[in-house]
């Protein structure tokens, strides 16, 4: 059977279709034992573009058999490291070709700009994938001295095997492109649940997969509810690893469901709060338009967003000036308007949540310098909101907001600044502007985040690691330090010599 | 003006038309020679001229050199990122597969390999070697080192800068792909002189090359002859590495003059006279092929053909027996027959030196077991040669003949023939054949050799570093280590408070 939905592009005679059931074996299909199915909606207009076959449990079982089935027959180590290579470029090829449309699909049900979603997350995402299609052919152990007369020794990176792989809707194809790259790239299968409110191109993408000319069984897509299809990934017993981005409550579930089920591996890229210091010696103008980056960018919904700012007291007042004039000039709008920076937030969900968090910070006493106010349209719009006179107990300061709403602090000494930006369970990212090098190799040394800028922020690179540190997650993407969470060493000891005397 | 050449091939085997320009390749442009002299390329099939090229002079390299340093300086080097270098080296990849029939097609006429071995393996494994090295222009790593808090301490592994490399005619596409791989990869500039016998594909790569969108200067070919250009480039003062595919006589030569002239890094991939030791417990009938494969591919002339083979005496007889008649079967014919297995040597001069050898086999009273002739009246074949009946001190036992002869030898003792084969100047590569894994692993690690081959022979992968030990040479290709070969190491150390 096969299920189609076509989405009308705004302001085109465009459709875009996409195949609506569950991707195992290639094949989309309808669920085994359930008539369920996700809406999906376009944030911009609050429409209903598309339903989705809404994967169960049992989907999960089959999708798991046939990514089994794949490691062992077509995939695993029964693929070359040459032929990984090939259909992972393949595959990057497929996506460059159809970037506009994916660009343009990605905008409907998650509502960042086409451009934005065009040249950076599909530009990155094929960059991503051809970065790790050159490491398939060059996944080496090492051979180990041990005795050169009795023993060789030596070390095998092994694809772990099945791997879950649960991602959010905040970048959906880059973060689709971040887990079944280096996955792919060493030799395991994947089971993929991509997010429930944005699914349509991860189902877009497994058209490419076939197309690509993956075997049957390797990547399969199963949209699902997160405790329906995300819970059962984690708990199965037939997964060996499972990757997560997500929220820090929903990583806690899912170790917890690996630790009970079989201690399957687990990567979790989770929340943050991360802070930016802004030191006296600072560029403020470029601090400022770093600040609007990290707070803007993606309308906020970033794992990295740059959410805490402290400025150094004697630059405080012009900072503050500066900054509230840079960020005013974010234009939050319909991603298919050519003028739009950032678009709506995803669903109403989190439309309430961000506002939630507005609320409590004028009821806490914060002040707002800029935004705070509801707009009276459709459309899960919420324009950049700043704080100024918070404290560390406050709500919008110590938790997660995940939208445009910044939180300014400031503090006079550098070890005041520090206390200040480790003060939180989390650690993604971290940013600081400072002109004295010794400062920020200083202050770079010890600031508790996987990444942290110096002098810029949020900008990342395929090749350099990415993760977090405390609660913000475990393991890292990107890099070659990715390949190690999908590898699993095998460590081979070949007795060329040694006869053994019993009892010795 | 430089001149197209244009070649219509209509054969068994394939079909289908070349053209392109024959001219140096400098800048970015096809031009003449300094001196607007050419040289002949010799069809090795018939002895005639297929056409002419332009031959690069002394003040040509100078040229070459100049636009290789201004590439480097402003649009390769660290001008380029790694994703960069990647993009350019696999759309080059891309476009020598849509044209590997073509490659092919050309190599086989100008240095006698049949076409399939052409297409099989020599064009294939190209493709696959400037794909595999597309794949590590953005992961070249350096390292952070742990000194003190006050302290930033890290290298930077950079591109060493412009390069000279020289190659042979027995693989030309393929040894072409081995070079530009990692040089370009690791983002230097490239000063590349073909062998005069074998220009052709290099020169049609300049194109693609170019087409692919490396910025002129990135790869500079200069067609020309060893004692001029070739000793150009070893001895030029703004070179600052060379890398050289050749004999050991010319690889001395090489690194004398870099010596001499400004100290210049070498990696040298010089000759061979690689043993294939085949004890009592081999799989006969598998050692029987394999040993062919051994010595005959490409005609002999392959510097890791295994030329000495080393025959245990309870299967003496029996492999002799079948590996005769194996070596009888092998077709030798036109290389564009559908089933030509060899075609001819590759000129007229390694032809008259295959032939010395063989007359001194004879001489020094060896037993010419199978063939030792010529093979046909036109062009330059030779017969499939067996050498028996041997005496170590013996020239075709000895010295590197780079044709398709073989020499077996019988051994009883274990200890003696790793000794035997331990007793060469050579070192570039060795075989054993055991059913045995422990004595077979064993031999293998006692074998002083680049490569060991444990129940195969001449078998080569992109991802498998090869080189030689002793005096086959200095450095290692393939795999993640030759890109050490093109790498220069700076270590910065940033004092971030320490008081002076």
């Amino acid at each position: 059977m096969v299920y189609t939905a076509k989405i009308p592009v705004p302001a085109s005679n465009k459709e875009i279709s996409v195949s609506t059931g569950l991707f195992i074996n290639n094949e989309f299909v309808s669920s085994v034992d359930s008539s369920e199915v996700i809406q999906c909606f376009n944030p911009a207009t609050e429409e209903v573009i598309a339903s989705v076959v809404a994967g169960s449990s049992k989907d999960i079982d089959v999708a798991v058999a046939a990514a089994r089935q794949a490691f062992k027959t077509t995939w695993g180590k029964n693929v070359t490291g040459w032929e990984r290579s090939r259909l992972i470029n393949k595959l990057a090829d497929l996506i460059e070709r159809d970037s506009q449309e994916l660009a343009e699909l990605e905008t409907l049900n998650n509502g960042k700009p086409v451009a934005v979603a065009r040249d950076f997350d599909i530009g990155d995402s094929i960059q991503c994938l051809r970065y790790y299609a050159g490491w398939a052919d060059k996944i080496t152990g090492q051979t180990i001295e041990v005795d050169n007369k009795n023993k060789m020794a030596f070390t095998r990176h092994e694809p772990i095997g099945v791997c879950g792989q649960i991602i959010p809707w905040n970048y959906p194809i880059n973060m689709w492109a971040w887990k079944v790259a280096p996955a792919l790239a060493v030799g395991c299968t994947i089971v993929m649940k991509p997010s429930e409110l944005t699914p349509l191109t991860a189902l877009k993408l497994s058209e490419l997969v076939v197309e690509a000319g993956f075997p049957p069984g390797v990547i399969n897509t199963v949209p699902s509810l997160g405790n329906v299809g995300g819970a059962a990934l984690s708990a199965h017993l037939d997964v060996d690893k499972i990757a997560f981005t997500g929220s820090t409550i929903t990583g806690r579930k899912i170790m917890e469901a690996a630790a009970k089920s079989n201690l399957k591996k687990v990567s979790l890229e989770l929340g943050g709060k991360s802070p930016q210091l802004i030191f006296e010696s600072a560029d403020l103008q470029q601090a400022a338009a770093w600040t609007a980056l990290g707070i803007c960018y993606n309308t906020g919904q970033d794992c990295t967003a740059g959410s805490r700012v402290y400025v150094q007291d004697s630059v405080y007042d012009k900072f503050i000036d500066v900054l509230v004039s840079t960020v005013k000039e974010t234009v939050i709008g319909n991603g298919f308007d050519k003028n739009t920076g950032g678009g709506p937030l995803v669903s109403k969900a989190q439309f309430d949540r961000v506002w939630g968090y507005i609320d409590a910070g004028k009821a806490e006493g914060a002040k707002v310098v800029l935004g705070g106010e509801r707009r009276n349209t459709k459309g899960y719009f919420v324009d950049p909101t700043i704080f100024t006179d918070i404290n560390s107990e406050m709500k919008i300061v110590k938790e997660e907001i995940f939208g445009p709403v910044l939180s300014i602090g400031r503090f006079k000494t550098e070890e005041e600044a520090i206390a200040l930006a480790n003060n939180t369970t989390y650690g993604l990212g971290a940013g600081l502007h400072s002109t004295d090098a010794s400062q920020c190799m200083r202050v770079s040394g010890l600031l508790e985040a996987g990444t942290v800028w110096v002098n810029q922020y949020n900008m990342l690179s395929n090749n350099v690691p990415f993760g977090g540190k405390k609660q913000s997650g475990i393991g890292r993407e990107l890099g070659s330090y990715a390949l190690e969470e999908y590898t699993s060493i095998k460590a081979v000891h070949w007795n060329i010599g040694e006869k053994l005397q019993w009892p010795l | 003006m430089a001149s197209i050449f244009t070649h219509e091939f209509n054969t068994p085997i394939y079909k289908g038309k070349t053209s392109f320009n024959t001219g140096l390749y400098i800048d970015g442009k096809f031009v003449d020679g300094s001196d607007k002299t050419t040289i002949d390329v010799i069809n090795p099939s018939t002895g005639k001229v297929i056409t002419k090229v332009a031959e690069a002079t002394v003040k040509d390299v100078d040229i070459a050199v100049a636009a290789a340093h201004k590439a480097f300086e402003t649009t390769w080097g660290l001008n380029m990122g790694g994703a960069e270098r990647s993009k350019l080296l696999s759309k080059l990849a891309r476009l020598m597969e849509e044209h590997q029939q073509e490659l092919a097609a050309l190599e086989a006429l100008d240095n006698g390999k049949t076409f399939n071995w052409a297409m099989d393996v020599d064009t294939t494994f190209a493709i696959d070697t400037i794909r595999y090295y597309a794949g590590w222009a953005d992961k070249i790593h350096g390292q952070v080192q742990e000194t003190d808090e006050k302290k930033l301490s890290y290298t930077r592994h950079e591109p060493i800068g412009v390069v000279g490399q020289i190659i042979p005619w027995n693989f030309p596409l393929l040894m072409m792909s081995w070079k530009l791989g990692p040089a370009l990869a690791t983002g230097n500039c490239i000063v590349m002189k073909p062998s005069e016998f074998t220009p052709l594909t290099a020169i049609r790569m300049c194109e693609l090359i170019h087409q692919a969108g490396f910025p002129p200067g990135a790869v500079n070919l200069l067609t020309g002859y060893g004692n001029t250009v070739g000793a150009a480039i070893s001895s030029h003062m703004k070179i600052d590495k060379v890398a050289f595919t050749g004999s050991t006589l010319v690889g001395r030569k090489i690194m004398e003059a870099a010596a001499k002239s400004n100290l210049k890094n070498i990696t040298l991939e010089l000759g061979g006279k690689s043993p294939n030791i085949i004890f009592n417990d081999a799989d006969i009938d598998q050692a029987v092929n394999w040993a062919a494969h051994g010595i005959y591919w490409n005609h002999g002339q392959a510097c890791s053909a295994g030329s000495r083979i080393f025959v245990q005496s309870g299967i003496y007889d029996e492999f002799l027996a079948k590996f005769t008649e194996k070596s009888r079967s092998l077709k030798v014919g036109d290389p564009f027959d559908l089933d030509s297995y060899q075609g001819p040597q590759v000129s007229k001069i390694q032809y008259d030196r295959v032939m010395e050898f063989i007359q001194s086999g004879k001489e020094q009273g060896a037993t010419v077991h199978l063939g030792g002739d010529r093979n046909g009246t036109e062009g330059y074949y030779i017969n499939p040669t067996i050498f028996t009946d041997t005496t170590p001190d013996m020239k075709i036992v000895q010295e590197e003949i780079f044709g398709p002869v073989g020499v077996v030898i019988k051994f009883e003792d274990e200890e003696d023939v790793i000794r035997q084969a331990n007793d060469t100047v050579f070192g570039l590569a060795s075989a054993v054949f055991s059913q045995n894994i422990t004595r077979a692993i064993t031999t293998a690690h006692r074998l002083k050799a680049g490569t060991a081959w444990v129940n195969c022979v001449n078998q080569l992968h992109a991802n498998v570093p090869f080189g030689g030990f002793k005096q086959s040479g200095i450095g290692r290709e393939l795999g993640e280590y030759a890109l050490h070969n093109y790498t220069a190491v700076k270590s910065v150390q940033v004092n971030l408070g320490h008081i002076m």
